[in-house]
This record gives C-alpha cells, sequence and structure tokens, in this order.
C-alpha cells in the first residue's frame, strides 16, 4: 500500500508516544527511534517525544563520535520541527540525577517530573520504547 | 560494487546510484549522475541540489519530499516551493533524485 492511500483511509489521528531511554551510541535504539519518529511523521499522528534515564544524552550539546565509528546524529533533532513534530518532553529526575539542564540540551525541551511523565504516557493511544 | 566514472577516477555508488562515500562528491558528479538519467542541470537544479547539501550539513540527514519542498519555500519562495515545480525539475522524484546528485543518502521515509 502507497504511503498516500494509507494516509487517506487513516481518518482519526492517534497519540503516539515514543520513549528514548538509552545512551545515543553503543546501541542503535537512539536513532533507530529518530528514524521511526521521522518516517512516522508522515502519516500526520499527534506525535511526543519523551527522554528520561540516558535517554536524555541524545540530545546533549557538543557531542563528539569522532573517536568512535558512529555518526553524530544529534543535528538531525533539531529538524524534527520541520517535521511538524514539536512535543519533546524530559524528564526532570533523568535531568537532575546527570547535572544537566535545558541549558545543555541542542533542542527546546518541556521538561516534566516523573508523574507528569507517567499521566503523560496514560493519554496515549500507543507508546514505543526504545 | 556498483561504480561510476568521473574525468578517469572511479567513484563507489550503491546499487540505487547514491555515493558510497559522501566524500566524493564533486559538482563532476552531480554532472554525470544526471547524464546518465538524460537530465542536463540548469541553475534551477543546482539551487535545489545546492540548498540539500547546506541542509544535509546542518542536520546530518536528507529531508523527506514534504519537508524538502516546504523548506524550498521558505528559503526560494512559493514559485519554487510546491510539488510540481520541483517534480518538472527532478521528474525521479525531486527528494530522491535531486539527492543523489548532492551526493547524500537516500532520504529518510517518504522519498
Amino acid at each position: 500500500m502507497s504511503d498516500d492511500e494509507m494516509m487517506q483511509e487513516g481518518g482519526t489521528i492517534k497519540k503516539f508516544c515514543y520513549v528514548n531511554r538509552k545512551a545515543p551510541y553503543g546501541t542503535v535504539y537512539a536513532l533507530e527511534s529518530l528514524e521511526v519518529v521521522l518516517i512516522g511523521a508522515a502519516f500526520e499522528q499527534d506525535v511526543s517525544l519523551i527522554f528520561m534515564d540516558d535517554g536524555i544524552y541524545q540530545l546533549k550539546k557538543n557531542q563528539d563520535t569522532s573517536d568512535s565509528d558512529m555518526k553524530n546524529f544529534s543535528p538531525t533533532y533539531r529538524a524534527l520541527e520541520m517535521y511538524d513534530v514539536e512535543k519533546l518532553y524530559v524528564e526532570k529526575e533523568s535531568m537532575e540525577a546527570r547535572g544537566l539542564t535545558e541549558d545543555d540540551l541542542v533542542v527546546p525541551v518541556e521538561v516534566k517530573t516523573s508523574k507528569e511523565i507517567s499521566e503523560l504516557m496514560d493519554e496515549q493511544d500507543v507508546v514505543l520504547s526504545f | 560494487m556498483s561504480s561510476i566514472d568521473v574525468g578517469g577516477k572511479t567513484i563507489a555508488v550503491d546499487e540505487e546510484g547514491y555515493l558510497s562515500d559522501r566524500n566524493d562528491w564533486s559538482k563532476d558528479v552531480a554532472v554525470i549522475m544526471a547524464k546518465a538519467d538524460d537530465c542536463e542541470l540548469t541553475d534551477n537544479h543546482w539551487e535545489v541540489i545546492n540548498f540539500l547539501r547546506e541542509y544535509y550539513e546542518e542536520y546530518q540527514i536528507a529531508p523527506a519530499v514534504r519537508v524538502l519542498t516546504k523548506a524550498i519555500g521558505k528559503k526560494l519562495g512559493p514559485d519554487k516551493g510546491n510539488s510540481k515545480y520541483l517534480y518538472e525539475l527532478f521528474p525521479y522524484g525531486p527528494a530522491k533524485q535531486a539527492c543523489k546528485y548532492a551526493g547524500l543518502p537516500k532520504p529518510t521515509g517518504c522519498v
């Protein structure tokens, strides 16, 4: 089925939430999640991204991967806005445990407490964890 | 692995014709890739190719066609930021074909 057909059939908009919990490198989870978000953006759903635990590091400024074999894909998070993915949340407790503030991140985010994050997850139709 | 010949130099490409190594790109690469598609590059083509290279440099991603169209419109005006204009320039799909000439990987998502 082509993308066009799927979009026409999908009349209702669902709330999709992507939960990112792992460090950006070492595993492929972070990059895979980002690619799914970018591809899924074509379906024009109500998308939220949550970053918590080591997933916070995905958004950290000044990443340098030159000593690893992986591409530094952190600039791509800044393209999310152009894909109409604008709801980015970080968990307050995860930020504090790592000594990070919003100023340390490559994109604007909304900081939510652990409790607020779990309420947000409760509201979703689909939660995908990476 | 496939390859193309650019001024006597052999450059590796993947099975769909995208450069294996982005650093191999030069304007001649774009011209030769386009020639293979019977496409002669005009200033209007170059405008899109250069735009894509700048976009990739900044975001490390080749944009989906919807995003490309919107971004071109923002930068070059609405008479260029529409599917009709871009498909006339790149009939094989603006994101797909222009990214190839620009030496970028195939776009992520809808091309």
